[in-house]
């Protein structure tokens, strides 16, 4: 569990700086390296078919961020401005907000602190029915692409509205120039 | 337990860049700090001391395997974060054409 916290206190390390750096690309980068400690994460808590999926994810990620980046500034101008009196109640707020949502993750989170819980009904099923009933090797195919399909369908779905969406908000830039 | 509350705390800069930076590109990065710090949670939750993962032929007995469900759904989640984050840049862009900046208090400031 070691390797886990460590990687997590660079996740975190990693993604102060990119919300804090002024340069932007710089701040993109810092991103994509807390998107691969997730993918080593998935790798260290036994889910492969996840890491493969976050590390073609991060990368296509990080090529749109600098796409953008590099069409546009990649100067924060916003960076270093002083801040207003409306600007640190909000900085209250969101302390106040922040030590509640610990405290009660926590309280939440304390049945499964030992992850050592059993697996659920169902989840037991999909294992060791799963090659039975679906032909797959690996259980987690055989729950996204049989027992749990109308949702895979709806993934798609929901990925082609979006590809949809970039075409219709890019093209219209096309045609005003 | 400190696993599940740095990946909280991780959710948390992510919240923080959405609230207080005046800059989109920062908005849209903490997005996805808060999507990878969920994925993350739910894998922990999947998992158990000493899982094997979920690829195997026959169950055997007196070995543990990881949860296969949260594992199917983080899947799903992360191509949705990668719809979610390219319609999000794309937006950015376009503010970015019209106003020549990433500034949202510039953007707060015009009318019409």
């Amino acid at each position: 569990m070691l390797e886990l916290i460590v990687l997590l206190i660079f996740m975190i390390a990693a993604g102060i700086v990119a919300v804090e750096i002024r340069d932007l690309l710089a701040s993109v980068i810092a991103l994509g390296a807390v998107g691969f400690a997730v993918a080593i994460g998935f790798i260290m808590l036994a889910a492969p078919d996840l890491a493969i999926v976050q590390i073609v994810i991060e990368v296509l990620s990080v090529v749109f961020f600098v796409a953008v980046i590099l069409k546009t500034t990649h100067v924060d101008s916003a960076a270093g401005r002083p801040y207003k009196p409306a600007d640190i109640f909000t900085f209250v707020v969101f302390g106040v907000f922040a030590l509640a949502f610990v405290y009660f993750g926590i309280r939440l989170l304390a049945g499964l602190a030992p992850m050592s819980r059993e697996l659920g009904q169902v989840a037991s099923h999909y294992l060791t029915q799963g090659l039975a009933e679906t032909g797959a090797v690996n259980r987690v195919t055989s729950v996204v692409l049989d027992y749990r399909a109308l949702d895979t369908l709806g993934e798609a779905t929901v990925l082609f509205t979006a590809v949809m969406g970039v075409l219709a908000v890019l093209r219209l830039e096309g045609r005003r120039k | 337990m400190i696993i599940l509350v740095a990946s909280l705390i991780l959710f948390l800069v992510g919240l923080y860049a959405i609230i207080t930076k005046r800059n989109m590109i920062k908005v849209a990065v903490g997005f996805s700090l808060m999507e990878y710090s969920v994925n993350f949670l739910f894998a922990i939750v999947g998992f158990r001391p000493g899982a094997l993962p979920p690829i195997l032929q026959v169950v055997e007995v007196g070995k543990v395997y990881s949860d296969p469900l949260p594992q199917a759904l983080v899947l799903t989640a992360i191509v949705i974060g990668l719809g979610v984050t390219a319609f999000m840049l794309s937006l950015i862009l376009r503010l970015y054409n019209r106003i020549g900046s990433f500034d949202l208090e510039e953007i707060k400031r015009l009318k019409g």
